[in-house]
């Protein structure tokens, strides 16, 4: 093999049972059983793929709706009350049963044990339990919002929610705080996974970034969760009960509320960021040909992110009635987590400069990530400052300023990951050149939907509206015309992607000439995923530019 | 040796590091659950910091009699399950029998009062909307009190949200320990394998350090009198 | 690791001096301490839960990863409950 392949095979004490050529974790076992009583990783990565491709097309169907509705200032396609559900379903089906997920949950279950050389995550039934008890709070929040709907916005702020609010208030919250305990049972598993089953030789300064921002979202997730499950809960019982806990009336805060809700729900920013931004560090890496800028600068910003992360999320609450001096240091503290975040846009620059780069579909993603995070991020600072976000609160600059994080960030780098990686994935290579144009296509679209909103923020278009002055018409017809655009850059890839299955190439082990344990096994990997045990020499991404990453 | 691989699942290099990771698992969902417990702490500090007499004088109407033998018994299953693990390691088969059926017992016996606890609250108007006089708070021997019924209300949801918790997780460890006793009589638990008893233990022990802080914020935050001592 | 096995006695030990401290918190809940009782009964608390955790859960000879997970864990619960507490302790103090 080349130099670029610097980890080397030898075998070990345990032998590993045997497996038939040409034997992988797809074609080992067929039928509908073996998938939803399967242990393996890589299975249950897959049954998540499916199941959040199908939740992100629902949330999507909301968005299109919100966004024909806007097209015109008195909004005439959907009653006020309609409008009011369908935000709140579109924002709660995205950040709990997509973005908050995705990346942990298909390419961090498929890639952690191969990436530290292990055969397995540490409780292989706990990673099933997850997925079953994800789909059971998906499908009971679903249910939920189709069957009535909820009309608190995402954020279910009290006393709204709590006591006035006549919708489905408290199933969703049910599918939401049973989800939770499936987004903790993955964190858990990762944690004791990078703890105590890296492959000899793999120390943790030798761990792909990729692992490292598992290990970070992990903690988030574990430590996070458990207040955003008691807030909820502590709601449902004020339904329920008819007492007072958030209920000004009866000597309850309702910012108490905000606290805890905020305290899970600004870190969870991170959860959906923090694993794209390892991603990027992968996919960055390869198609430059370089070793990563400044490895250990962007290991101790991930963890900084996990850590500065739980330290901002009053900045949500500035016009809420928290005290001025609290405010004023939750403004200092979020212009502090920008720091962590930049080192690592940086680093990616440096890795890039004088590099040899090959734009292949996931580098497009990955640079389409740079650019449309450091957007997200520098309008960040603009919220962290406590005058402006006096202005702009509550705004379509808000909205411009997180769909910038979330969707132009976090599904960036997903869509990134998941090109990168679906060769990996399914051994098949996916079409060339539709997988640029739909790189391309989400780009311009992107831009097109959201560039036009931090204007209509920064004009006092107020979010969660379903009307809106006239003067505004224009700027909201370019956002939808971008959406629709962004619609079909989307819709895309489930073509090209269902069909690489039948009619891809075979993209052999290693189509991008990468390092990394999980390229030096048969794709798609089997069961097992190496049939010896590897043993590490060197640290990640020893690439040379004298190597093409054109392989395939 | 092949007893060892009858207990080593198929994606662990050797027990010690199966053993490892089954315990360190066990504490990051101890990590979680500190934050769960943690987070009704937080409400129940900013309350009872801005209403500190309604909070004080609902603390004094709790049945200190059985949240303190409740206490008791509660550390003495502790004892009994790190006897238990003490026992497993030991390769003491019927001390560890013995030892998980009086944890039960104990655990079995806290419940019961708890129960008891609860329905002579209910006697006593102690449940906010269902059971409670507004007016019994107000005066004190005829005179006007500073306090408010409806944040004495505040303190006692609180009571009855960290309890019923606290009396969920108790319910789950019980059946942990079901578990356990099935195991030990299949003579499973051995000093090779003594993982599971450890894991339920740490969880068990938890349950046991939330008690020891229910105690105090919700039963000994009031003054009490020695005539409170009764059921 | 597989930590020593620790003799019986230290398990009766450590329980009696947790019942000792419940006796002690449960008498000082009869003294005229007004708002004191909680301070006082959550740092016997504190102590008691030390013994718990150090003896009847092994802290004591646990490996780092488990310290980590219980340093990581009191560490979030402080800025949990500092951080919203800077709110609520000073929401008088500078109105507007």
């Amino acid at each position: 093999m080349s130099s670029a392949i610097t980890t080397g095979f030898t075998p070990q004490a345990k032998a590993r049972p045997p497996r038939a050529p040409g034997e992988n974790y797809l074609n080992v076992a067929f039928g509908v059983k073996s998938w939803l009583l399967t242990t393996d990783h890589k299975r249950i990565a897959i049954l998540y793929l499916v199941t959040l491709t199908i939740l992100f097309f629902i949330g999507g169907a909301a968005a299109t709706v919100i966004r024909l509705n806007l097209m015109t200032p008195n909004g005439e396609l959907v009653p006020a009350d309609t409008y009011n559900k369908l935000f709140t379903a579109h924002g709660i089906i995205m950040v709990w049963f997509f973005l908050v997920p995705v990346v942990p949950t298909v390419l961090g279950n498929f890639l952690v044990p191969m990436m530290i050389g292990a055969r397995d995550l540490a409780f292989p039934k706990i990673n099933l339990l997850s997925w079953y008890v994800f789909t059971i709070g998906a499908i009971i929040t679903l249910w939920a919002l189709l069957a009535g709907g909820v009309d608190t916005g995402w954020t279910f702020y009290t006393p709204f929610s709590s006591k006035y609010a006549r919708t489905n208030v408290i199933p969703t919250m049910l599918g939401i705080f049973i989800s939770g305990f499936s987004s903790i049972m993955t964190g858990l598993n990762f944690i004791a996974t990078m703890h105590t089953m890296r492959a000899p030789g793999l120390t943790w300064w030798r761990m792909p970034l990729f692992l490292w921002a598992h290990y970070a979202v992990s903690v988030i997730q574990v430590l996070a969760t458990p207040v955003l499950a008691m807030a909820l809960i502590l709601v449902g019982v004020e339904r329920v009960w008819g007492v007072g806990i958030f209920d000004p009336e009866l000597g309850g805060d309702p910012v108490l509320f905000q606290h805890l809700f905020w305290f899970y729900s600004h870190p969870v920013v991170y959860i959906m960021l923090l694993p794209s931004m390892g991603i990027t560090s992968e996919v960055i890496t390869c198609f430059a040909r370089k070793p990563i800028f400044g490895y250990v600068f962007i290991v101790w910003s991930s963890i900084g992110i996990a850590v500065l992360g739980f330290l901002v999320w009053a900045h949500h609450m500035f016009v809420a009635g928290q005290s001025v001096y609290s405010a004023l240091i939750f403004s200092a503290l979020s212009y502090l987590v920008a720091v962590p975040s930049a080192i690592k846009v940086f680093n990616w620059t440096a890795t890039l400069y004088k590099s040899s780069i090959a734009f292949e579909t996931p580098m497009l993603f990955a640079m389409g990530f740079v650019a449309l995070f450091t957007m997200g991020g520098l309008t960040g600072l603009f919220l962290a400052c406590l005058g402006v976000d006096l202005h702009v609160h509550d705004t379509y600059f808000v909205i411009a300023h997180f769909h910038f994080i979330m969707v132009g960030g976090a599904v960036m780098g997903y869509m990134a990951g998941l090109h990168f990686w679906w060769p990996k994935m399914t051994g098949r290579m996916y079409s060339d050149f539709l997988s640029k144009l739909a790189a391309l296509i989400i780009f311009v679209g992107f831009i097109l939907t959201f560039l036009p909103q931090f204007v209509l923020g920064y004009l006092g278009m107020p979010r969660r509206y379903h009307v809106y002055p006239p003067e505004f018409q224009v700027l909201n017809v370019m956002s939808s015309a971008g959406a629709s655009i962004l619609a079909v850059g989307y819709v895309l890839p489930l073509f090209y992607m269902l069909w690489s299955l039948y009619a891809g190439k075979p993209s052999g082990p290693n189509p991008w000439n990468a390092t990394g344990l999980e390229w030096q096994t048969p794709s798609p990997p089997p069961p097992h995923n190496f049939d010896e045990t590897p043993i590490v020499t060197t640290g990640p991404y020893e690439y040379s530019m004298e190597e093409s990453a054109l392989v395939h | 040796m092949s007893t060892n691989h009858a207990v080593l699942a198929h994606h662990f290099e050797n027990l010690e590091q199966q053993r490892e990771t089954a315990t360190f698992g066990m504490w990051i969902f101890l990590a979680t659950e500190v934050l769960i417990f943690g987070a009704i702490f937080t409400c129940y500090a900013i309350y009872r910091l801005r209403y500190p007499l309604d909070f004080e004088a609902a603390s004094a109407r709790l049945n200190i009699l059985i949240g303190s033998i409740n206490t008791i018994v509660l550390l003495s299953s502790s004892l009994t399950m790190a006897l238990s693990v003490h026992a497993t390691r030991v390769g003491r088969q019927q001390m560890l029998l013995t030892c998980l059926l009086l944890t039960i017992l104990l655990g079995g016996t806290f419940l019961g009062f708890k129960v008891v606890e609860y329905y002579e609250d209910y006697k006593e108007k102690l449940v906010p909307v269902l059971a409670f006089d507004p007016d019994e708070w107000t005066k004190v021997e005829g005179v006007e009190a500073p306090i408010q019924p409806q944040h004495v209300q505040l303190m006692l949801v609180f009571y009855y949200i960290m309890t019923g918790l606290h009396a969920a997780h108790m319910i789950v460890g019980m059946g942990l320990l079901i578990w356990l006793v099935i195991e030990a009589r299949r003579g499973w638990l051995t000093p090779v394998r003594y993982m599971p008893v450890e894991i339920v233990g740490l969880y068990w022990h938890f349950v046991d350090i939330v008690w020891i802080f229910l105690l105090p914020l919700l039963y000994l935050t009031g003054t009490h009198h020695p005539t409170d001592l009764h059921f | 690791m597989s930590g020593p096995i620790m003799p019986t006695w230290t398990y009766y030990k450590v329980f009696a001096a947790l019942i000792a401290l419940t006796l002690v918190t449960v008498y000082v809940s009869f003294l005229e301490l007004g708002p004191w009782h909680t301070t006082v009964g959550v740092l016997i608390g504190v102590v008691k839960a030390s013994l718990v955790g150090l003896f009847f859960m092994d802290l004591l000879h646990s490996s780092k990863a488990s310290w980590l997970a219980v340093l990581a864990s009191l560490f979030w619960l402080v800025i949990l409950m500092g951080l919203t507490l800077s709110d609520y302790l000073t929401r008088h103090v500078l109105e507007f």
